[in-house]
């Protein structure tokens, strides 16, 4: 039902945009002003978030211990699974960030006959994230290209690398196949999975079908429809240099994958997709374990009420003499 | 009244119902939950709504007010807890860590999946602290704040033993431990708690310790155990108590001078600090190193903590020994700085015995029993003969927070390899940073509690039975005091005569003492093995 109802609401927004992407005084509006609003809430909202999670206080020390401790000497700690100094951090924050780290320890326990449990690894989850982002952060930066005259010669470099095999014409980008791959893997986990099939939310369902429909919109313009890129790189360009235009030449199905896109970054800061900005703040990860050797400072500490050693020594005062234990008084 | 057998409780139905999971529905069905606290227990330690209560109760006689009061301390806590307001917002429910909670793993409950769990009080944040459930209600993942829900994360968040298997797996390093941790104080503030937290708390408010015992009781057990060690060794060993002016304050949990088999990990501790010659005292005012205030919330942790550096400060120790025991040492390795430091009257602890700069504990002058002891073991300190534990075949059961959130895995581990001959571990990922609970921790020992319990313990039962099966393992080393007090019945349960350690009674089973009697038996009073075996040769 969620998935449907989420996949539903992609598919009448995206139709919304091929239709009324036709009439011509409408075009401005999914083509100029919608973009700008999205963009605005995009900004406004993740730097929102962002400050707020980050004045929120972190008032006490705690990371996961994922390896040995730094104590002894002669005792190898483990400087990157329970690091122990900024430098240990900062590679162990890159390798989730980069990698993934954590999901990638990711198994599968199992109740056998026995009883007997087995805990087999599991790392097509980690996988498929893994293509899944790596992908859209390829893409991203090859998108660039539209933005940005003269094109950088990094994005041309990561253009000539994703078209790689040179198959195709125009040539097929590996990313475009790896993200709707991914993407198709993840939805298809969401609903077999009856543990995952649970837990999940409408938003959970949206989110991906949203970014389906995203990259679904964009292969087909580059491979099937073959649309104008000129004149998509001129509305493009007309954006960012806010002299906004939405040539005669550019389709409606162009303006279904902005549209698209608009709607994901204006429902970026309200949704899980915050994780992007939340991973970075994670106190279970951004901190080093030193938790013995440097105080950590808590800004709301408030004294409590205590019961203090006199007051513990006047109750018991008859039992500690007989005792025979030291008494203050 | 039957408690339910073994193949009873592993027929387990992973298959999630069809019923969607905001309808909040929970049977208190007797074995799977604990009994409410006792109001003399709030009264004490001045906590609200104190009054005569149970979950099964269908009138939980909440205060009027209630849930104003719990969304205001919602408020507060997301303004306070950058883990809290991140670990509400961030989560993807990609389900990675569904399967790592021993309590899914033994229970198939999928609100026991950490996901979930979590899930139980998300609903509740984005019904009123975001906009989007604010507007879109269910559609947004987002649900009413009902007495059934407040009863339901009753139910659940005392069915977590906060021991962060879950925050290793977490692609975000999201810690539902930390979010139990929130939850259980703001059910605290209507007055739904258990008393197996409560009680202990109260009592170490008062006393000193968890049980209660008062100073007398506390110097009555110690000098039983001197005179024990006396008929043992032959070596009356000293154990001052409060005394003034000592190098060292040594804190240990109070279960080790009062259950058993704790009380041979005591007598290991008071052979080992006599061989060294360590210059130390117990107090009888901090006597107990644990802190169930750990299960309740961040204020009660910080009261019942108090005592440690006040008496350190005030028998002018130079610094701290702790003893063996699990949450204890999140307590003290994560917390005891921030809440009660700095600790800046104390000195950075040396071990007198071989110049060692406890470097490490620079800031918070407290050192695990296990780091001294393997220091000295390394510096060629103790006459060790690991033959007296022939008896055991030995694995150790690397306990959640000393695992996860400290890292101490090598200590213990080291100090075993010397101590005895047969050491084998249990599989990759029931160890280390991967290990399993014992099902009883955060205050949920319990024993109206059972078959929860012995639920949750099955994967480290089960992996225990593999190396039994596998090596003829017959021992189980921890240092943990819930463990001790709590894996025994266990494995009575799932692995049946499974024996329980800790690390420093087989310390003592091996040490050879200066001047000792010729000793025939361990701290049990059972035979050395290898003796039996040569008068049979
Ligand atoms: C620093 C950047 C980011 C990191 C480190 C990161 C990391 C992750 C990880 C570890 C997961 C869990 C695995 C999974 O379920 O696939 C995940 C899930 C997800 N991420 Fe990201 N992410 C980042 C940025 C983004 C961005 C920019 C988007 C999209 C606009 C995005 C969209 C998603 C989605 C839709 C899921 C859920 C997949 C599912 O439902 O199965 N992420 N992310
Ligand atoms: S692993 Fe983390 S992100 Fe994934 S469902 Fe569990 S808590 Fe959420
Ligand atoms: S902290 Fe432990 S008991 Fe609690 S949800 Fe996570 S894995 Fe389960």
């Amino acid at each position: 039902m969620k998935a449907l109802s989420s996949l539903a609401l992609v598919v009448a927004l995206a139709a919304l945009a091929f239709f009324l992407g036709r009439v011509e005084p409408l075009r401005v509006v999914l083509g100029v002003i919608i973009p700008y609003v999205a963009i605005a809430i995009f900004l406004a909202g993740v730097s929102y978030k962002v400050i707020v999670w980050s004045l929120s206080p972190v008032p006490f020390r705690i990371p996961t211990s994922c390896g040995q401790q730094k104590s002894l000497s002669w005792i190898k700690a483990g400087w990157l699974e329970n690091p122990h100094s900024t430098p240990g951090v900062v590679a162990r924050m890159a390798l989730e960030v980069l990698l993934f780290r954590s999901l990638f320890r990711n198994t599968k326990a199992e109740l056998r006959e026995g009883p007997r449990l087995i805990y087999g690894e599991r790392r097509f989850l980690w996988l498929g994230a893994l293509a899944f982002h790596w992908s859209f952060l390829v893409i991203f930066v090859r998108h660039l290209r539209f933005f940005i005259e003269p094109v950088p010669r990094l994005v041309m470099v990561l253009d000539r690398l994703d078209s790689f095999f040179q198959v195709g014409i125009p040539l097929l980008y590996i990313t475009d196949v790896t993200i709707v791959a991914a993407l198709l893997y993840l939805l298809l986990r969401r609903l077999r999975d009856p543990q995952v099939r649970y837990i999940s939310l409408f938003a959970d369902y949206f989110a991906l079908f949203l970014i389906l429909g995203l990259a679904l919109s964009g292969v087909w313009m580059r491979y099937f429809a073959r649309i104008d890129v000129v004149a998509v790189k001129q509305l493009a360009i007309g954006l960012v240099t806010f002299s906004p235009i939405v040539p005669r030449e550019v389709t409606s199905l162009f303006l279904v994958h902005l549209i698209l896109l608009s709607t994901l970054l204006a429902y970026f800061p309200f949704s899980k997709l915050m994780h992007m900005g939340g991973i970075f703040l994670s106190p279970t990860r951004n901190l080093a374990n030193n938790n013995r050797r440097k105080r950590h400072v808590n800004p709301w500490d408030y004294p409590v009420p205590v019961h203090p050693y006199q007051e513990w020594e006047a109750e018991f005062h008859d039992k500690i003499a007989a005792a025979g234990l030291p008494l203050e008084k | 009244m039957a408690n339910p057998k073994p193949e009873e409780l592993t027929q387990i139905d992973y298959q999630p119902g069809r019923k969607d999971w905001m309808n909040p529905a929970v049977e208190f069905r007797k074995g799977v939950f604990c009994y409410s606290a006792a109001p003399k227990n709030l009264r004490y330690l001045g906590l609200p709504n104190p009054r005569e209560w149970q979950p099964f109760d269908k009138d939980w006689k909440l205060p009027a007010d209630w849930k104003r009061t719990i969304l205001e301390g919602m408020r507060e806590r997301l303004r306070k807890f950058r883990s809290f307001r991140l670990f509400m917002d961030i989560c993807v429910r990609c389900g990675a860590c569904a399967d790592k909670c021993h309590f899914y793993i033994g229970s198939g409950d999928p609100k026991n999946m950490p996901v979930l769990r979590a899930e139980l009080i998300r609903s509740v944040y984005r019904r009123y602290f975001t906009t989007a459930g604010r507007v879109l209600g269910r559609l947004a993942g987002a649900r009413e704040l009902t007495e059934d829900v407040l009863k339901e994360w009753f139910y659940y968040f005392y069915q977590c033993t906060e021991c962060r298997r879950c925050s290793v797996f977490c692609p975000y390093g999201i810690d539902t431990a930390e979010v139990t941790m929130i939850v259980r104080e703001l059910l605290n503030l209507v007055g739904c708690n258990i008393n197996w937290v409560v009680e202990p708390a109260a009592n170490c408010f008062r006393t000193g310790n968890h049980l209660g015992i008062q100073p007398h009781g506390f110097k009555d057990s110690i000098d039983f155990a001197v005179d024990e060690l006396e008929e043992i060794t032959g070596i009356r060993v000293e154990a001052p108590i409060n005394r003034k002016g000592a190098e060292i304050l040594f804190v240990v949990p109070s279960a080790d001078y009062f259950a058993t088999p704790h009380y041979f990990t005591l007598l290991g501790y008071l052979m080992l600090l006599h061989e060294a010659g360590l210059d130390y005292t117990f107090s009888a005012y901090a006597s107990e190193g644990g802190n169930f205030g750990l299960f309740q919330s961040h204020e009660m942790m910080k009261r019942l903590n108090a005592k440690i550096y006040a008496e350190a400060r005030r028998l002018g120790v130079k610094w701290i020994l702790g003893g063996e025991c699990g949450h204890m040492w999140r307590v003290i390795h994560q917390y005891m700085d921030t809440l009660n430091g700095p600790a800046d009257f104390l000195e950075v602890p040396v071990s007198p015995v071989t110049g060692t700069r406890f470097e490490h504990a620079r800031s918070t002058k407290m050192v695990h029993i296990c780091e001294f002891t393997s220091d000295l073991i390394r510096h060629g300190k103790l006459r060790l003969d690991p033959s007296r534990n022939n008896r055991w075949n030995v694995t150790f059961h690397d306990s959640c927070n000393p695992a996860r959130a400290m890292g101490l895995l090598e200590e213990p581990r080291y100090i075993l390899r010397n101590v005895c001959k047969n050491f084998h571990e249990m599989p990759e990922n029931t160890i280390r940073e991967q290990t399993f609970c014992c099902g009883s921790g955060a205050g949920l020992g319990t024993d109206e509690n059972f078959e929860m319990r012995m639920r949750g313990g099955l994967p480290r039962a089960n992996a225990v039975k593999y190396v039994r099966d596998k090596f003829g393992v017959n021992l189980v080393a921890c240092v943990c005091a819930i463990d001790k007090a709590t894996l025994p019945t266990l494995f009575e349960y799932w692995v049946p005569g499974m024996e329980v350690a800790g690390v420093h009674e087989l310390v003592g089973n091996a040490l050879l003492m200066k001047g000792e009697r010729e000793r025939t038996g361990d701290l049990r009073g059972e035979p050395f093995q290898e003796k039996e075996a040569s008068t049979h040769a």
